[in-house]
């Protein structure tokens, strides 16, 4: 098999405020079809299917998320695109990762109407992304080729929140 | 910076959308008929009203739908 590499080649922030880590490889399958009960049908949700999160897009349009590798126990009826290499995911962690995300992205993610869940499709930093509030972390899908200087805006964004950290 | 509601997301940023012109500019039936100047009129001219304005947007950054809105071109103000 050929030798993968990710698009932030698996990056790791962990000493900052925010632990910053990409999240390598995930499968991505762009779904397109009728809308059926399956399927979050509320604009900025998504559902859990054992290990997959199913993202909606659109109307007519959704996004499975799931390991790497692949995934066979679901089947989809319609356009079901792999789409895995468009996007990477970073994920964030910490007491400051709203505040962080609040500095590039003018969408309202006070956990009172992004909880647990939610997803927006939105531009951080300028690129287009798509959020994901999980239990204990935001993961951020990103297209490879903004990923490095999302990456490197997260970083440098996330250092303002270590003032308060010093003793 | 305008907050412009997308019919499927909600009130979001302008800058998450792209401009369409005006709205219900019907393609000609038969453009085969028509003369330089109405295909010209067709292709280039739009209704520039002070006031309400029924335009076309795409919410690019978002869902990626298209959607008619009516905005005043003094104010700002979106209608529907």
């Amino acid at each position: 098999m050929a030798e993968q590499n990710s698009p932030l080649g698996g990056f790791r922030f962990p000493e900052g405020p925010v632990t910053i880590a990409e999240i390598p490889f995930l499968t991505q399958i762009n779904i397109r079809k009728e809308p059926d009960s399956s399927l979050p049908l509320s604009a900025g949700t998504s559902s859990r299917s054992g290990d997959v999160d199913i993202l909606w897009l659109g109307p007519d349009e959704w996004l499975a998320v799931g390991p790497p590798g692949g995934f066979t126990e679901h089947h989809w009826e319609g356009s079901v695109v792999d789409v895995s290499a468009q996007r990477t995911t970073i994920s964030l962690r910490g007491p400051h990762v709203r505040d962080l995300l609040a500095l590039g992205c003018a969408t309202d993610l006070h956990p009172g109407v992004f909880g647990v869940g939610a997803c927006v499709q939105t531009t951080l930093a300028h690129a287009p992304v798509i959020i994901l509030r999980r239990e204990s972390e935001f993961w951020v899908l990103v297209r490879a080729s903004f990923a490095t200087h999302l990456a490197g805006w997260l970083v440098d964004a996330s250092r303002e929140f270590a003032v308060e950290a010093l003793p | 910076m305008m907050l412009i509601p997308c019919p499927w997301c909600g009130r979001r940023d302008e800058s998450e959308f792209h401009y369409g012109g005006q709205a219900g500019v019907a393609y000609p039936s038969d453009p085969s008929t028509l003369s330089d100047e109405q295909w010209a009129k067709y292709l280039f001219f739009r209704d520039n009203p002070k006031g309400a304005f029924r335009e076309r947007w795409c919410h690019t950054a978002g869902c990626r739908r298209w959607f008619n809105l009516v905005r005043d071109t003094v104010t700002n103000e979106i209608h529907a």
